[in-house]
């Protein structure tokens, strides 16, 4: 056990898939000298060498791309793409390569490849710099999709997708990599299990990455007035953890869903239908949404407004309470 | 299978020709004109007599296997099917002049390519048949499967080509486009890639004129080769209905990626004979004139004619002849063989570990399958 940052927790993560597999091998823009924009591979390529923390040319269709070929050859590619308004160059690569290969292939062929995405906004950045795009990876047939919310998290996840024989796109929470919390040696979770952070009776916050801490906040908040709210950490979005979202449901009966993409046809949409599915008889409200607004995200000054805040969730709990 | 080995054999045997320059000016590199005789620099580089009828025999089942899919594909037994017909040359030359053990990452147009490799006709024509998306085993024949979204594959190839310079082997790894596809942002990425990493790629174009309904002057404001000097690579601008100087460029391109390490381009200029599917109608876009001046310039016809200029006893006519009529019977049992697909099979083929979404949905088609059958029963 031991105290590290988001950014500390994933370059341990990293360190640790690449010494105990030498097939594992780092990529992207200004990863190795530099050690990344965010710094979460620095210091690896002084360990590794160039060949396993590669600088690539600036394009991201390229570093998915050559990825396929080096996993082709039994290499374990995790490639980080610098922001996530940089992946869309990527994306035939990602959704028409990528993903398919295995089926293509009539299952002959795996493809074990990461791809980070330092994801969110938060930081004042300018456009391009603080998008949400789960939804496009997880509508991906072939895809696996995980989202990180603390250290230990990151440290243990971003083993578990190298492992995984299957393309994993791997979100980081780029506001809350400088967050500080405690590592765990091992974990006792695998890769596609949500986590319950609280319990609660009156209603259940699921976030995943990014706004698990905005629903922590709100659901303490809400504490303070008397409610009992929980909160689920979905930590993975393909495939979704629908048995644990299911218990916690019929627990409270009411779910708001949180998270910093546009709520029109985001994950929460698929929370909503498979939980209205599954939990029709145990719900007291319909589950809500709490997330961006349908339009591109907006200059940093206006940030604020924009993201799911502590009291919009409040109201969407309040709602929720009052239906 | 016999005719991989047969031809194999020849190719090994054949050293490394001399060094042909580099050709960036001018017309396309040719050993043999299409009446059959040959040219001052096939006249210098000189014939290999076994080598040339071990291609022309490739070539031949090529067309064979071409030409017996198309009219399966007009009986209804395939879906669809596109020709390489008048691409032969492009294809054999270069296949032929690559070891056995370098990896090659084509489209999907490669058919002679795949054949020469060993593929099956009862692999190939599975795709066709609409049965599945691809038919053979990539790592039984060193032969990816095929790219459809054009000019992905070179990246593919490039990152493969990664793995081989970490590990310091004297791959080539060999990726075949056409001119519609070096528009794609993808193969200038994978130009630019293998060349600033230094990668033992060699990229092979066959430029056949059209892109579907678009013609290459439309495609590129430049000769595609000359692209190969701003890249920082060599490349040989070659006539690709030759197939002796296909094979010479393809040689002398592997050979300089073997010793130098770096990425090489061949621009072979050839022409697609049919339409670009079985659902095409190029009447529509191209003249009778220009078919007629390319039919001029096929192949095959110029390498036959060659042989016999040289004498060719007629028994290897008749012995092709004989083993070409075999590969049609073939590919016509194969077709009519292959096993039906079914969806419930498809659902294993996603994910190399458990979806929990996907096996939901698994159990329940297979469900509904069982209430559906009971139904008709």
């Amino acid at each position: 056990m031991s105290t590290m940052s988001l950014v500390g927790a994933l370059n341990a993560g990293l360190r640790k898939s690449m010494t105990d597999d030498d097939q594992v091998i780092l990529m992207g823009e200004d990863i190795g000298t530099l050690g990344g924009v965010f710094r979460v591979t620095a210091g690896l390529r002084e360990e590794f060498g160039a060949d396993r923390v590669v600088d690539t040319p600036l394009a991201e269709s390229g570093i998915i791309g050559t990825a396929i070929g080096l996993a082709l050859r039994g290499y374990r590619p995790v490639c980080e793409i610098q922001f996530d308004g940089f992946v869309y160059p990527a994306f035939d690569q990602i959704v028409s390569q990528l993903a398919k290969f295995r089926a293509r292939s009539g299952g002959r062929v795996a493809l074990p490849i990461v791809i980070r995405i330092p994801v969110g906004g938060g930081i004042g950045a300018v456009e391009h710099h603080s998008e949400s795009n789960e939804s496009y990876f997880a509508h991906t047939a072939g895809l696996r999709v995980v989202s990180c919310a603390t250290p230990d998290d990151a440290f243990h996840m971003i083993q578990q997708a190298i492992q995984s024989d299957d393309p994993v796109i791997f979100y980081e929470p780029k506001r809350r990599y400088w967050d500080k919390g405690e590592v765990r040696d091992q974990s006792d979770r695998n890769l596609h299990e949500a986590r319950v952070l609280r319990e609660g009776s009156d209603c259940t916050l699921v976030a995943h990455g990014p706004t698990v801490a905005t629903a922590l906040a709100a659901a303490l908040a809400a504490a303070e007035d008397g409610f009992s709210v929980g909160v689920v950490d979905l930590r993975t979005i393909s495939p979704l953890d629908l048995s644990t979202l299911a218990e916690q449901t019929m627990t409270s009966g009411r779910v708001v869903v949180v998270h910093e993409a546009s709520t029109f046809l985001g994950i929460g949409a698929e929370i909503a239908a498979a939980i209205s599915e599954s939990c029709f008889y145990s719900l007291r409200s319909p589950v809500l949404r709490v997330g961006a607004f349908n339009m591109p995200y907006p200059p940093a000054k206006v940030e604020d407004a924009f993201l799911p805040s502590v009291d919009r969730v409040l109201a969407a709990v309040d709602h929720a309470m009052n239906y | 299978m016999s005719r991989q080995t047969d031809s194999q054999s020849t190719t090994k045997t054949r050293p490394v020709p001399p060094t042909l320059s580099v050709i960036t000016e001018g017309s396309p590199l040719s050993f043999v004109n299409p009446d059959g005789t040959l040219t001052a620099d096939g006249e210098a580089h000189g014939i290999d007599i076994e080598l040339t009828r071990g291609l022309y025999r490739e070539m031949l089942l090529a067309r064979t296997l071409d030409r017996e899919a198309l009219s399966l594909q007009r009986q209804g037994e395939l879906n669809l099917w596109l020709m390489c017909l008048g691409q032969e040359a492009a294809q054999i030359g270069s296949v032929a002049a690559l070891l056995p053990s370098d990896m090659i990452f084509p489209s999907y147009r490669e058919h002679a390519v795949a054949l020469y490799r060993g593929v099956t006709p009862a692999e190939l024509l599975v795709q066709w048949r609409g049965l599945a998306h691809s038919g053979w085993d990539p790592r039984k024949y060193n032969l990816q499967m095929a790219a459809l979204v054009l000019g992905t594959h070179t990246l593919h190839a490039t990152g493969y080509a990664v793995g081989a310079r970490m590990e310091r082997t004297d791959e080539v790894v060999a990726a075949y486009f056409g001119d519609g596809a070096t528009s794609q942002g993808d193969v200038n990425e994978a130009f630019n890639w293998a060349s600033a990493g230094s990668l033992p790629v060699l990229f092979i174009c066959q430029n056949n004129q059209w892109a579907i309904s678009t013609p290459t002057s439309v495609q590129s404001g430049g000769q595609i080769f000359r692209r190969a000097a701003a890249f920082g690579m060599p490349t040989w601008f070659v006539d690709g209905n030759d197939v002796l100087a296909v094979h010479a460029a393809t040689t002398a391109a592997a050979a300089h990626i073997r010793v130098n390490g770096g990425p090489a381009l061949i621009e072979a200029e050839t022409y697609r004979m049919a339409g670009h599917s079985s659902s095409d109608d190029p009447t529509r876009y191209r003249s009778d004139e220009e078919l007629e001046s390319w039919a001029g310039r096929d192949p095959l016809t110029r390498i036959e004619k060659l042989l016999r200029l040289m004498e060719t006893p007629e028994s290897f006519f008749a012995e092709l002849d004989e083993s070409a009529e075999c590969l049609g019977a073939e590919v016509r049992d194969a077709c009519r063989s292959l096993e039906p697909t079914e969806l419930a099979d498809l659902f294993g083929n996603v994910y190399a570990e458990p979806h929990d979404s996907l096996e939901a949905e698994r159990r329940s088609y297979q469900e509904s399958a069982r209430a559906l059958a009971g139904v008709n029963r």
